[in-house]
């Protein structure tokens, strides 16, 4: 039996968190957050899951608490957004470090200033290199299979990191779809018990967690920890392909949209491809041979996959929703490193800062190459 | 003094911190460790803030613990603490814990982790309510990073960011008062203690892990690099915060204020006269200086008393 049911990417992922029914959930609110972790408290104030939440003073709090109890041998999940990711960035880095196998639903939002409570993915990018897996999500349905898969990523043993649910603020976040469940025993036996190898409530065989390393160690304990990153790539693809036998429905690293004969092609990240997929459709019906690569890792970044995907295309369109001031914008720049030495001609856009809506007449200019740098910018100078 | 006996008994076998760690000669802070920990009979975790304490003993890839021991940051251990507690709690309600006595969550932190940086998480968790112990560690300054004033540094004390010079007799500021703030948590325990009153510090410890939520022990504990004094004067420097009354050793239980020591209230010269830090304040025209010290001190210690006074009614 399917079940189906109307609900926003918020609700979608605090029914995930209610189905994996994790141990320890410290939260603290943030907009466009804050409808996962109340969708989730009422839950099990109404006795749907049995999760300990703490509700912490700060983000900060929230992702040191998570590492204590992750670490403490409870499966523990946390959500954050924007300012929040921004406050405990310190500690999203430790618990790569501690490699603590934390989940975290993040409503993408863009970083003040000037506050602003809309999507764009600085947020993500802030924290691009703090060694966490980050997966985007493109619909609610998106956003609650990748919570059901997550656990599993991040507790592989060849893991152990933290997994990052990206999901568009407000355009997933507050959005209702409808969204195809799994039955609950099925995702309980798909995501199985917590076992953590050293528990540090394990107190007949204590350990030293979080110890300090000088130069003689540091640089080893820091690549030890990017190759497990890079191995999240593999385990990925083995967790979606399992999960498709379950739910019919396939998210890996990224997803090839009529790219097989395509010239030209965008590559996107989160909610933004389904506007693209669009405007591909349109672009197909006029007998143009236009494709999307959506990117669903961007951390791990699947390299080869893409290189591989966008091979025969004759130009590229990068969208980032995120800037890099002074510098290339973050996805842009991971193309060009993916696609060094190809003929194909690679282009950067910047899209939708701070909330600002990406229509598809602007998707078509992007295609034609004839879209600029910043798409959808107004004018160089504030208009007041 | 059974207490002996007690904390002699429990660091038979394997010691929870042993020798080998890096801290300096005449450092109070082991002295504190063992003391906490040679006093909780059951099986605990310990959670460290960055400090002095943490970059002594872990060094990668040796470790002086023989406990499980975790160490995330500098302003979170409280909040760190939170969450090993949550999980033990959750863990034995889904009986997915081994049966067994339930583990003490013991944080140590230093004054920096304790009145500054860690504040806040600390204020968080004591208010949550989660059944752990913090022990702050308190030598004044921020010591690991080279004496640096904090919130805990006293009025007229030098430090490296809080000098005395030709126009400056060091910290212009009081110490704020971290045991007052614990207090205003409405926690089931709070004690002060000092690290060379070891038979007050355990007792206090026994009371604060069989409390039945949040407990918060402020141990006064000597640096002899950041104080000046010579590492083998730490009893005595120590004491001499205990005797003047700058120290006052008492515990707050469920909100009624007790003395657990009668000290002499000796003038406050002998506590700053024994240490380096201090030693501009007894420059002819910084008289009125200590005069003023000695005053807080006496006010600070009439308040304390009237607290007592109030339990007692």
């Amino acid at each position: 039996m399917t079940d189906v049911r109307l609900l926003t990417g918020g609700e979608a992922v605090a029914h995930a968190m209610r189905q994996i029914d994790p141990d320890v959930v410290p939260v603290y609110p943030i907009t466009p957050q804050t409808p996962i972790i109340q969708t989730f408290a009422k839950l099990i104030a109404d006795g749907e899951a049995s999760t300990e939440i703490v509700n912490v003073e700060s983000e900060h709090s929230a992702m040191s608490a998570a590492i204590g109890a992750a670490l403490a041998g409870g499966r523990t999940m946390t959500a954050t957004s924007s300012q929040g990711l921004a406050l405990m960035a310190e500690v999203v880095y430790i618990a790569a470090s501690m490699r603590a196998p934390i989940v975290m639903a993040l409503g993408n939002r863009a970083l003040s200033g000037p506050i602003n409570i809309h999507c764009d993915h600085s947020d993500s990018m802030l924290i691009r290199d703090s060694g966490v897996v980050q997966l985007f999500a493109e619909s609610a349905q998106d956003a609650y299979d990748l919570t059901v898969m997550a656990p599993r990523i991040a507790e592989d043993a060849r893991v152990l990191l933290p997994v990052l649910v990206c999901l568009d603020g407000f355009t997933i976040t507050h959005s209702a779809e409808p969204v195809s469940l799994l039955p609950d025993d099925e995702v309980a036996r798909f995501v199985g018990p917590y076992r953590l190898r050293n528990a540090v409530l394990d107190t007949t065989r204590p350990t030293t967690q979080g110890p300090f390393a000088m130069p003689d160690y540091y640089f080893e304990l820091r690549r030890q920890q990017a190759a497990a990153l890079e191995a999240a790539l593999d385990v990925l693809e083995e967790v979606a392909a399992e999960f498709e036998l379950l739910s019919r429905r396939r998210v890996g690293a990224l997803e090839a949209y009529r790219l097989e004969d395509a010239t030209r092609a965008i590559v996107a990240l989160g909610s933004t491809a389904g506007t693209v997929k669009d405007v591909v459709d349109e672009l197909r019906d006029e007998h143009e041979a236009a494709g999307l690569l959506r990117l669903v890792s961007f951390r791990p970044f699947p390299s080869a996959a893409i290189a591989a995907a966008l091979e025969g295309c004759a130009s590229v369109a990068v969208l980032d929703r995120a800037d890099s001031p002074g510098g290339t914008p973050p996805l842009h720049a991971e193309l060009a490193a993916a696609l060094y030495g190809s003929d194909l001609e690679l282009a950067g856009h910047v899209y939708g800062l701070g909330g600002r809506e990406l229509h598809p007449p602007d998707v078509r200019e992007i295609f034609r190459g004839a879209a600029a740098p910043y798409v959808g910018l107004r004018g160089e100078r504030c208009p007041v | 003094m059974s207490r002996l006996k007690t904390i002699v008994r429990n660091q038979r076998g394997v010691q929870p911190l042993r020798g080998g760690h890096s801290l300096c000669q005449g450092c109070g802070v082991p002295m504190v460790v063992r003391t906490v920990l040679s006093t909780i009979r059951q099986p605990v975790v310990v959670v460290n803030a960055t400090g002095c304490l943490e970059v002594a003993t872990t060094r990668f890839p040796t470790t002086a613990w023989n406990v499980p021991w975790l160490h995330v940051a500098f302003e979170n251990a409280a909040a760190v603490a939170s969450g090993v507690e949550s999980a033990q709690r959750v863990l034995r309600r889904r009986h997915a814990l081994p049966a067994g006595e339930e583990v003490a969550v013991v944080v140590f932190a230093g004054d920096g982790g304790t009145y500054d940086i860690g504040l806040q998480a600390l204020s968080g968790a004591l208010e949550r309510g989660h059944r752990f112990l913090f022990v702050c560690y308190d030598n004044e300054a921020y010591m690991n990073t080279g004496v640096q004033r904090s919130g805990a540094t006293p009025f007229g004390a030098s430090t490296t960011t809080s000098p005395a010079g030709l126009d400056s007799f060091g910290k212009a500021q009081r110490r704020k008062d971290m045991t007052a703030i614990a207090v205003a948590h409405h926690v089931p325990y709070v004690a002060q203690a000092a690290s060379t009153h070891w038979h007050d510090l355990s007792v206090k410890v026994e009371r604060a892990v069989a409390a039945d939520g949040p407990a918060f022990l402020n141990v006064l504990t000597d640096c002899p690099v950041g104080w000046g004094h010579e590492p083998k004067l730490a009893k005595q420097v120590i004491d001499a915060a205990v005797e003047t009354c700058f120290w006052p050793l008492y515990e707050v239980v469920e909100g009624r204020h007790r003395l657990t020591y009668t000290p002499r209230q000796a003038p406050v010269e002998e506590w700053l006269g024994s240490q380096q830090r201090f030693a501009h304040l007894f420059r002819p025209e910084n008289a009125e200086l200590i005069s003023q010290i000695q005053g807080q001190v006496e006010a600070d210690w009439n308040e304390l008393l009237a607290r007592c006074e109030e339990g007692r009614m």
